[in-house]
């Protein structure tokens, strides 16, 4: 059973996730952010990887990544931060990253890392579906790793069952066609897809991502799947109010 | 038998393509992939392509022996007019194709990247000759280096969109579109290279493949044969280059040079050669060779050429490249420029910056007697005036 599994059996409603930048908004933020998250009862938290050119980000978590990128951030630094909240920290990690970032550093060093600090789960939205198959699907199982797909209302039904097949952690549901970045309410066309999605009855649990970012789109969300991912507004209040003021944002999001 | 420079049915030349796309991506891709092959193979489509290709883009474009420059270098030298196609560069040659595809596939609303420009003036000429819509992304810093290519796209009706992330350039605006894109999954995005998610560097290559089509006769009517012995283009994503060397993929004994910019130098840090600089990785939804830290952060280019300043290849190229298939060679901003005031000199043609970097490796090849010696001139300089003047007493 996976990190993220575990949490599901103790609780399948309303979680809550949220994802920040690593080495941000300072280079040595990340474990302050985590542990912030953590004592403010986060479900899991996403852990961002900051990437140069991340196609499917919007302007918010561009600028954050940039950001950590000048700041000095690379994978190394990550891992070594990870590996030094490893022991203390309880709250499961997802790792979120683009692939190249994978690639370059070499795929099986990549992936023992990423084991080494207790994570199971990963996000990398631009590995699509038929690379997966042909590749990552054996280089995952081999260091017992879970790949997270994504859906989007153009997703069709046919590949939504075969992302439900391969699915160990949960699936990341798009809540519109966009990229990452707060919109303000959720439309009814949007809740029609939801329902959609909902009426598939799918194996995976379902969890809500994009465009989520205040307690409304939150609580919405959360009635149509088993809960909703935060990122770009969590990011935004970084920004504007420190880390200090991190759990004033969860508390106005529950 | 297939050409092994055909891509694999995922989309592979060798271990570069494919298509690594986010999931929303997907179907857009896919609606393409399932069509195009389908759609430029039939008469309806070939027909009304050869037709604009003829009446409205020029074409065939003149295969010039160009005297002097040969004299100079002792050489045949062809030039491959490509800056006589209407809108100034071989670009339209693709865009003119991809329209009548979105169009076959019911698309009202375009998109489209570009660097130096002339990649959005030749799409925002065939929106306004289908009265499509158009949307352009430029990076920041190219519409400041590309004014006379901005305006030209505004009287066009096109919408210009400023890339403002990242070096904001090229790279930059491709981001852009695919994120708008994303967004928008119901436009068509017509790509301006061989770059970019299978199955556009295909779809692209055969749309360019016209000028080595036109190469094979015009050469066969001037000098005899069919086949010349060198071909040179320049190469930033690729497309002219995929256009001049297209038919002669599998005739070996045809030289094929691919010519990056290497900007300050190659190892200056300063620098657009790609091959030499960069490494696998993915970019834009390709597999390819691209320049990169080492943890996999792209690399920002530079070249004086807007062109020809992209951090990666097309990964048709990044094939001709590890295959050897093709040589590469590369040229300064400096050595650019000056073979770019020595065309305009011996031969009354002004041509593009980008053009000039093919132009620049003549001096550093040793000819033969007779080798005959086709130069894609990809396109004509009157974007880069600005940048020529300045550099004119230098």
């Amino acid at each position: 059973m996976n990190s993220i599994q575990k949490i599901f059996q103790e609780k399948d409603r309303n979680l809550l996730s949220i994802y920040f930048t690593c080495g941000y908004p300072e280079l040595n933020d990340t474990n302050t952010v985590i542990k912030a998250l953590e004592k403010n009862n986060v479900d899991f938290i996403e852990v961002g990887l900051p990437y140069s050119d991340p196609l499917a980000d919007g302007p918010t978590i561009q600028d954050s990544s940039q950001q950590a990128l000048k700041n000095g951030i690379n994978l190394d630094i990550v891992f070594k931060q990870l590996m030094d909240i490893k022991a203390t920290n309880k709250t499961p990690l997802v790792l979120m990253g683009y692939l190249n970032q994978m690639l370059k550093y070499g795929e099986d060093n990549f992936c023992q890392k990423v084991v080494a600090c207790g994570i199971d789960t990963l996000i990398i939205p631009d590995l699509p579906m038929v690379e997966f198959e042909n590749h990552y699907r054996a280089l995952f199982d081999k260091y017992g790793l879970t790949n997270v797909f994504l859906i989007t209302p153009h997703t069709s039904e046919d590949r939504i069952r075969k992302i439900d097949a391969y699915t160990n952690a949960f699936i990341y549901v798009v809540a519109s066609a966009s990229i990452t970045g707060a919109k303000g309410e959720i439309s009814p066309k949007q809740i029609a897809y939801f329902n959609r999605i909902k009426a598939l009855n799918l194996q995976s649990k379902l969890i809500i991502g994009f465009g989520i970012s205040d307690k409304t789109t939150f609580t919405t969300a959360c009635s149509y799947a088993n809960g909703a991912i935060i990122g770009s507004a969590f990011i935004k209040n970084l920004k504007t109010n420190g880390i200090n003021a991190i759990g004033n944002f969860i508390s106005s999001v529950r | 038998m297939k050409s092994k420079f055909q891509p694999d049915k995922n989309g592979y030349f060798g271990q570069f393509g494919g298509a690594f796309i986010p999931e929303l991506l997907h179907p857009n891709v896919k609606e393409l992939e399932d069509n195009y092959i389908q759609i430029i193979e039939s008469k309806e489509f070939q027909d009304e392509y050869k037709s604009l290709l003829k009446d409205f883009v020029g074409r065939p474009t003149p295969l010039y022996l160009a005297k002097t420059l040969s004299e100079k270098y002792g050489a045949h030298i062809y030039l491959k007019r490509e800056d006589l196609c209407h809108t100034g560069a071989h670009k339209v040659n693709n865009t003119v194709g991809q329209i009548l595809i979105a169009k076959k596939l019911g698309k009202t609303k375009i998109i489209a990247e570009t660097g130096a420009g002339q990649h959005g003036v030749a799409t925002a000429t065939v929106c306004a000759l289908m009265g499509l819509e158009c949307t352009v992304f430029m990076g920041e810093k190219d519409i400041v280096r590309q004014a006379p290519n901005v305006a030209r796209m505004k009287m066009l009706g096109a919408k210009i969109v400023p890339a403002t992330s990242g070096s904001k350039t090229l790279k930059d605006a491709t981001n852009e579109a695919i994120r708008y894109w994303i967004q928008n999954p119901e436009t068509f995005y017509l790509i301006g290279s061989v770059v970019g998610p299978h199955p556009h560097p295909d779809m692209v290559a055969r749309l360019q493949a016209i000028i080595s089509e036109e190469m094979k006769w015009q050469l066969k009517e001037k000098t005899g044969k069919e086949n010349p012995d060198t071909i040179i283009a320049c190469v930033g994503g690729g497309s002219n280059a995929a256009g001049a060397f297209y038919h002669y993929f599998d005739t070996e004994e045809v030289t094929l040079i691919a010519v990056e910019a290497a900007g300050l130098g190659v190892n200056s840090g300063e620098s657009a050669a790609t091959s030499q600089l960069g490494e696998v990785g993915i970019i834009h939804g390709s597999k390819t060779i691209l320049m990169q830290d080492e943890y996999g952060q792209i690399v920002e280019p530079y070249s004086i050429s807007a062109g020809l300043d992209y951090p990666g290849v097309g990964p048709l190229h990044a094939y001709l490249y590890e295959s050897g298939r093709a040589k590469f060679m590369n040229a300064t901003d400096k050595e650019a420029l000056a073979a770019g005031y020595e065309l305009t000199k011996l031969e009354g043609i002004i041509p593009a910056l980008e053009t000039a970097h093919a132009l620049a490796v003549l001096p550093k090849i040793q000819f033969k007697k007779d080798q005959v010696v086709v130069l894609n001139l990809s396109g004509r300089g009157d974007k880069d005036l600005e940048t020529f003047i300045k550099h004119l007493e230098d």
